[in-house]
């Protein structure tokens, strides 16, 4: 397992509130990684600085087998650098059907022009039926994707993820408002994708995290508090007293 | 390809069959045909068509790719300049020539370039041409302006607005903003285009004086037939297939398609761009029919119009565009030119002339609320029929 992304003493304000402080982080490859925290710890604003869409007021974020800066990039290009981000409400194109939700994911060119002459491929089609099969939609293909159920869009929204190719997957609360069921399979789903890649999931279902199965951090008022096991973290006092204790 | 890509979209090809019969029917009512239709009502079609063809691009920037930008018309109004500067020297030079014509001393080629700028720009008490005139002596190069000068100005402007991430309605702002300015710069005598006189006489054409006003109409409602026809079916592609998809999803989510890795600033700025010179090409073509453009043809209220006419037609499809703006437009006419027989109410007198306007914002909000899809929604009752 080498190291995939490196968040290096980071922090970032708002208003003068410390969201992310001195956080720092490592991800490898492949790698499964929860990250939980109770609200207000930094989970979302630690997905919104890696992707891009908040900028850090210090600290170092480096990326890939040639350490590259992930500051300054626009969120478009890291996200063509193989991140790929799963939103904590599901987001999909409503209006357009689940082959045209995938098709718009999968790993092409992404310029306007050569999205304009873009013809379909056989490769592409099989890609999405592939997908489609994994993520349990194989005969929805051609349904809008706003008639789904809300567990079918957080899948389709997984199975676009899937279909970006990223080497790095961050799954903002994948189970909320899931059934057991859905659960599971969500759960499968995540631990094949991160066989070969990198996955971070924040969530707040403790019970979710467990079937996860893998190394947890901690995060409180935006830095690191804990790392390990599931249960070397449940057992660690500082944790009960600031997140476990409360509830 | 092209065959394979117009199966594949029934309306389109719907849509086509319906312009040729319609050109067909108005053919053979005008002077052409039996005579039933007056020039100037072919006139009006044409012009209608050309406002069809903007319709259909300001659908795709505001129902497709969700940017409601109210600056449309000022690219079409630049496209009516551009076009019409060259048609008002032409003319004009001939005109200069023909009175030179009787004099037994040739006149200089400085007389000549004299004569003529005194003609056009004497009511706003010049005759010097200013330097945007530069290249009206010649046609190809003032189209070439038709579609460079509101290309870049779109480019430019959509570059400085789309990058700064301004949206919705601070860019609707924004571009009316930018539609007003370019009004009251075109107002001022010293904008080198006759200020509020705007430029006249653009019905006649050089070279084809002695050819019937008739004529002339027929060849231009044929002329903006076949740019709605090439625009209909460029907008078809391009919001068809992949690119549609993009662009419908950075109208419903702009955010989540950039974590898609899509650098929705350029797919914007194309979009921004290629209807803005759509826009002015139909300009280009509106005003040799309508003879007259003036800077009051550019004020932010004609572009306001557009989105009205967009959204009644029904927005996210592209005949909805050509219904709206035909079926407005024509009726708006109808009202505004008397057509509409006032409606004495004993205590007052409903004319039309004034209260138009009021019926057609009613019917704004009617459809904006209560028929989101416009009057092309119906045709999904067409379409999907109860199994």
């Amino acid at each position: 397992m080498t190291t995939l992304l490196e968040v290096d003493g980071v922090s970032v304000s708002f208003d003068g509130f410390r969201a992310i402080n001195n956080l720092s982080i490592q991800i490898g490859e492949p790698e499964l990684r929860a990250v939980i925290g109770p609200n207000g710890a930094g989970k979302t604003t630690f997905m919104d600085i890696i992707t891009g869409k908040t900028k850090p007021d210090e600290g170092r974020i480096t990326w890939g087998d040639r350490n590259i800066s992930l500051l300054g990039m626009s969120e478009s290009e890291i996200a063509m650098e193989g991140i790929g981000r799963k939103f904590q409400k599901p987001t999909v194109f409503e209006d357009q059907t689940v082959r045209e939700n995938l098709a718009m994911a999968l790993r092409n060119p992404r310029g306007p022009f050569a999205v304009l002459f873009y013809k379909k491929t056989r490769e592409g089609a099989a890609r999405i039926e592939e997908i489609a099969d994994e993520i349990g939609l194989s005969d929805s293909l051609t349904r809008k994707s706003g008639e789904l159920s809300h567990g079918q869009k957080q899948w389709l929204e997984i199975g676009m993820l899937l279909a970006q190719d990223p080497r790095l997957l961050l799954v903002d609360e994948p189970a909320a408002g899931m059934t057991t069921a859905e659960r599971e399979l969500t759960t499968d789903l995540l631990k094949r994708a991160a066989e070969t890649r990198a996955v971070v999931v924040v969530e707040h279902d403790m019970e979710f995290v467990r079937r996860l199965d893998c190394k947890v951090t901690v995060l409180h008022e935006g830095s690191v508090l804990a790392e390990g096991s599931l249960d070397h973290v449940t057992a660690d006092q500082t944790v009960i007293d600031v997140y476990l204790g409360r509830s | 390809m092209t065959n394979s890509f117009l199966m594949r979209n029934p309306s389109t090809l719907w849509f086509l069959l319906g312009l040729s019969l319609f050109t067909i029917v108005v053919t053979a009512l005008s002077d052409a045909g039996v005579g039933v239709m007056s020039t100037s009502f072919v006139k009006t079609l044409g012009k209608t068509l050309c406002l069809c063809l903007i319709a259909v691009a300001m659908d795709v920037v505001w129902g497709y790719c969700g940017i409601l930008s109210l600056g449309h018309f000022a690219f079409f109004g630049i496209g009516g300049y551009a076009v019409g500067m060259w048609l008002m020297y032409a003319r004009t030079e001939g005109i200069v020539l023909d009175s030179f014509a009787s004099q037994t001393i040739p006149p200089t080629p400085q007389e000549v370039t004299d004569a003529i700028g005194n003609q056009i720009f004497g009511v706003v008490g010049s005759s010097e041409f200013p330097a945007i005139w530069a290249f009206s002596d010649s046609l190809i190069l003032q189209l070439l302006l038709v579609v460079l000068v509101p290309g870049l100005l779109a480019l430019l402007f959509g570059w400085l607005a789309f990058r700064s991430r301004v949206t919705g309605v601070y860019l609707s702002i924004l571009t009316q903003a930018m539609t007003l300015a370019l009004a009251l710069y075109l107002f001022q005598n010293d904008s080198g285009l006759r200020g509020n006189n705007g430029l006249s006489g653009l019905q006649n054409i050089p070279g084809f004086e002695d050819t019937p006003q008739s004529t002339i109409s027929l060849a231009f409602f044929y002329a903006s037939a076949l740019a709605v026809a090439l625009g209909y079916v460029l907008f078809a592609w391009i919001t068809s297939g992949k690119m549609g998809s993009v662009i419908k999803a950075i109208r419903d989510n702009e955010s989540r398609v950039r974590f898609l890795g899509y650098h929705v600033e350029s797919y914007k700025l194309f979009v921004f761009t290629i209807t803005a010179v759509v826009a002015a090409i139909a300009g280009a073509l509106y005003y040799p029919q309508a003879g007259i453009i003036n800077p009051a043809e550019i004020a932010p209220i004609a572009s306001i119009y557009l989105a009205v006419w967009v959204a009644i037609g029904g927005r996210g499809r592209l005949y909805g565009a050509v219904i709206g703006a035909a079926f407005v437009s024509l009726l708006s006419s109808w009202f505004t030119g008397g057509g509409a027989p006032a409606i004495p109410l004993g205590f007052y007198t409903v004319q039309w002339t004034d209260w138009w306007l009021v019926l057609l914002g009613l019917s704004f909000v009617a459809v904006t609320l209560y028929a989101p899809k416009g009057i092309g929604g119906l045709f999904d009752y067409l379409v999907r029929k109860p199994s």
